[in-house]
């Protein structure tokens, strides 16, 4: 049947190199169709950075806009002096005062009002318990779940609370500070949010 | 037995139809869809022609621009008219009501146009060309390539206002086209009624829109042709590998 | 470290024969000790062939069902979506595409080796019925599939062919509205045509391919001199005739396929349309109930059938004399009776039939194809009519044809 004088290491190579050729053939197309999977370029436009004028803020003081990115409802609304100075204060209440968990606050936001401009708020609004969208308390006022209200978050589903600068109480369902979007100004109009980019990837 | 003779209607209307149709001569439309200059200027034609009421729904400004080698601001600038963003598709203003109120028929969108007709490039090419003046019409135009078309002819500022010549049919068909019982043999552009572009110009707007839309009905085409050579070359050098291997083991065999 | 991986494969090796204790001597008696014959030529490459772009069309269309939208507001424009905004979707959807109609060119001449090799005569006649079942299943598999594109051509090929079913005396306009779900082909019709097209079929034509391959390793493969080498085997009870099939046909099935693919690869991004063939233009618009199209014609695969269907006058006749054209195929076996497999060894009679029914068979593909007209219809006519006296006169012919002797053992390039 077979010829005795088979020349192995031949075959071998041969064998070895038609199956290495053959799986890098195997791995291009893999690739390409694994890569499919990619957002789609329907999806890139739809997860598009979202464009905010924010000069409503102004003339509706303790207004709040939200607008939608990536799905995710985001919160821009304005600061007062006197929300800002009882940010200090507030400190030992809180989970991470420091905002020191990165995976809610981005390197451009690690302030103590956590934001780009101290009295422009940009927050994601949703609870980081179990998902429901906060109550936005603004006012200094004693309240019901809280008699030493100082502004805030405050979410109806499980009471969990968050300062005006979106930092999560301790003591309450929710682990960690209402995470702050990528975003940053517009350089030639103040008035113009640009919500998706960081300022470090502005082109 | 309605439905059977539904049936039977449906075939004997084939060669009916087809006969029908009457044959207009296409010309010939030697576009490259790889030549970016001819791509940017179709797209610019476009835009300013045929954009207000044509949609490409299929069609996204971003990807436009990767493909033409423009950049996102040229895009904004050059391309797009009105608030589309960059990642939005290229659909006109007009609705589908008042495209429908306007012209009886509403102007369909373009995406897929050039592989949609049996002619393909050559259909749209002889298409945009063969507008003539045609009093009986609703907007006064009519095109031999097809009969009873609701589209004016928007290029006539560029090509100028393009006649019939029609005389009666004679023994050997027509050579242009058929309308009812008379050819049209011809067209021609009066010296007053001259378009802004001289024929040459003309016949190279048609051929850079021509392609521009070839291009959007398959935007994958740029790369499918070069990516193609690198498989063929890979699965030969596979092929070649596996013969070698083939002819080892069988020298075995007897 | 060599020592070290083989002892460790063959310590994995050993635990799975443990619990496996088939698995070996399954793949020995499928691959390693599978005796094929060892004249296999050119006409033998499209069995394996057929499982290679069964395995694209599974694994393009698993990819494909990713980003399709099965409805019919929505189905035209998910296709635009994955040819344009999906990466690489242009690429799987060509590889779809092109697969489905490679299908039916390798099906095509691997039922012909049949035919001229006389695979589907006894102890084979399972393996040609087989077959013959999964040639049906990837009818409606294709026919099914053409339709979720939802094009012009989708939509109206559709709606003639389901109005074929109309003819059929009694149930026919009741069957017709069931099979649609709705009295015109609509959304509904689709929906359920994405289920049988992307689940139901695919498992069915996997389990039948799987009888298929499993009825032929029972009785061994036939080859181009029809003779059996079973008739003479070694000391060992080993075919004198034969070679394993693993290494000497997987390595040339590779081989095969290598080449295969490059064709394949010329089609996919070179002419994914085949000249209107693969791709038909009117496809590339969106399905319009309002708008009958000037030409309906089925896919290239479905031609032949087409053809002889107008040529018959009557609409209950043509339908009866299309699908008695795909089933007399199943009676192959049973209408042959040659003492002879191999047309090798044929009279010349023989061979002329077989070959005027494989020009016939073609010529009403082309046909098929064209609008037609009086000349074509009555090629037609006279090209199925010849179909059909091949089967119904080879009783005859091929009982009283003058055979040549049939050597004992096999040849290469008779």
């Amino acid at each position: 049947m077979a010829n005795e004088g088979v020349n192995n290491g031949r075959r071998r190579f041969l064998t070895t190199s038609t199956a290495v050729v053959g799986g890098v053939g195997v791995a291009t197309a893999a690739y390409a169709f694994l890569s499919s999977w990619k957002p789609s370029a329907r999806a890139q436009s739809a997860g598009a950075p979202v464009e905010v004028d924010i000069s409503r803020l102004d003339t509706q003081p303790g207004a709040r806009l939200t607008v939608q990115w990536r799905g995710k409802p985001v919160w821009i609304f304005r600061r007062t002096e006197a929300q800002l100075a009882v940010l200090p204060g507030l400190a030992e209440r809180l989970a991470d005062p420091d905002s020191e968990n990165a995976d809610q606050t981005p390197a451009f936001a690690r302030n103590l009002a956590r934001s780009i401009k101290p009295d422009i708020g940009v927050l994601v609004g949703i609870c980081t318990h179990l998902g429901c969208s906060p109550m936005y308390v603004p006012e200094l006022q004693p309240q019901a779940f809280d008699s030493e209200w100082q502004g805030g978050f405050f979410c109806p589903c499980h009471n969990s609370r968050f300062d005006i600068a979106g930092r999560v109480f301790a003591g309450v369902p929710a682990p960690s500070n209402l995470p702050v979007p990528p975003h940053h100004f517009d350089p030639d109009n103040p008035n113009l949010v640009i919500i998706g980019i960081a300022p470090e990837e502005v082109a | 037995m309605l439905k059977s003779r539904l049936f039977a209607v449906l075939l004997a209307c084939v060669p009916a139809l087809a006969a029908a149709a009457g044959k207009v001569e296409m010309l010939d439309a030697p576009i490259d869809v790889h030549d970016r200059a001819s791509l940017q200027r179709g797209a610019g034609l476009y835009m300013n022609y045929c954009a207000a009421c044509h949609s490409l729904q299929f069609m996204r400004y971003s990807r436009l621009g990767e493909d033409l080698g423009l950049s996102v601001e040229q895009v904004e600038q050059l391309i797009i008219k009105g608030n589309a963003k960059i990642g939005d598709t290229m659909i006109t203003g007009m609705s589908k009501e008042d495209g429908t109120a306007w012209f009886s028929k509403a102007p369909p969108d373009l995406s897929t146009t050039v592989r949609g007709k049996k002619g393909q490039e050559d259909w749209v090419y002889t298409f945009l060309r063969s507008f003539y003046v045609d009093e009986s019409r609703p907007m006064g135009w009519n095109n031999t390539v097809l009969s009873g078309a609701s589209m004016p002819n928007v290029l006539w500022e560029l090509q100028g206002i393009q006649r019939a010549t029609i005389e009666p049919m004679g023994e050997d068909g027509c050579p242009v086209a058929q309308v009812g019982g008379n050819c049209i043999t011809g067209f021609v552009i009066q010296e007053h009624e001259r378009g802004r572009m001289t024929p040459a110009e003309f016949d190279r707007a048609i051929l850079d829109l021509t392609a521009f839309l070839t291009y959007v009905a398959e935007p994958a085409r740029l790369q499918r042709e070069a990516l193609g050579v690198w498989v063929i070359l890979f699965l030969s050098f596979f092929t070649l590998l596996a013969w070698l291997m083939k002819r080892e083991y069988w020298k075995d065999v007897h | 470290m060599n020592a070290r991986i083989d002892k460790a494969v063959n310590g994995l090796s050993d635990w799975i024969t443990e619990r496996t204790p088939g698995l070996a001597p399954f793949l020995r008696k499928h691959l390693t000790e599978y005796y094929a014959p060892k004249n296999f030529n050119f006409w033998y490459f499209f069995g394996s062939l057929a499982i290679l772009v069964f395995a694209n069309q599974i694994i393009t269309g698993i990819f494909l069902t990713m980003y399709y939208k099965p409805s019919a507001a929505e189905a035209f424009a998910s296709v635009e979506y994955i040819m344009r905004d999906v990466e690489w979707g242009w690429l799987i959807r060509y590889m779809h595409s092109t697969g489905a109609s490679l299908f039916f060119v390798v099906v095509y001449l691997h039922m012909f080796r049949a035919m001229l090799y006389g695979s589907y005569q006894k102890p084979r006649e399972l393996v040609w019925v087989l077959g013959m079942l999964i040639f049906l299943v990837l009818m409606a598999e294709a026919f099914l599939g053409y339709v979720l594109p939802w094009g012009q051509m989708s939509y109206w090929g559709a709606a003639v062919i389901i109005n074929l079913f109309s003819a059929l005396p009694v149930i026919g306009p009741d069957l017709v509205i069931w099979i649609r779900g709705d009295y015109l082909v609509s959304d509904a019709t689709l929906t359920r045509f994405f289920a049988l097209h992307v689940v139901a079929l695919p498992l069915v034509l996997l389990l039948l391919i799987v009888l298929h391959l499993g009825a032929l390793h029972e009785v061994g493969s036939n080859n181009p001199d029809g003779i059996d080498i079973k008739k003479h085997k070694d000391e060992k009870g080993r075919p004198l005739d034969g070679i394993p099939f693993h290494p000497y046909y997987t390595v040339k099935d590779i081989f095969g396929a290598g080449v295969f693919l490059i064709l394949a690869a010329f089609i996919v991004f070179f002419a994914p349309t085949f000249g209107d063939l693969f791709l038909e233009f009117d496809n590339f618009n969106e399905a319009n109930p309002l708008v009958t199209p000037q030409h309906i014609k089925p896919v290239w695969y479905f031609t032949p059938y087409y053809a002889m269907l107008r040529a018959v006058p009557s609409t209950l006749g043509g339908v009866l004399v299309m699908g008695g054209a795909v089933m007399i195929f199943f009676l192959l076996p049973w209408l042959d009776r040659s003492k002879v497999r191999s047309y090798r060894y044929r009279g010349w009679f023989s061979k002329m039939m077989l070959a005027l029914f494989v020009v016939s068979f073609v010529v009403l593909g082309w046909l098929g194809l064209q609008p037609g007209s009086e000349l074509q219809t009555l090629i037609a006519r006279i090209c199925t009519i010849y179909y059909f006296a091949f089967f119904f006169t080879m009783p005859f012919w091929t009982a009283l044809d003058n055979t040549k002797p049939v050597p004992e053992r096999v040849t290469s390039h008779a």
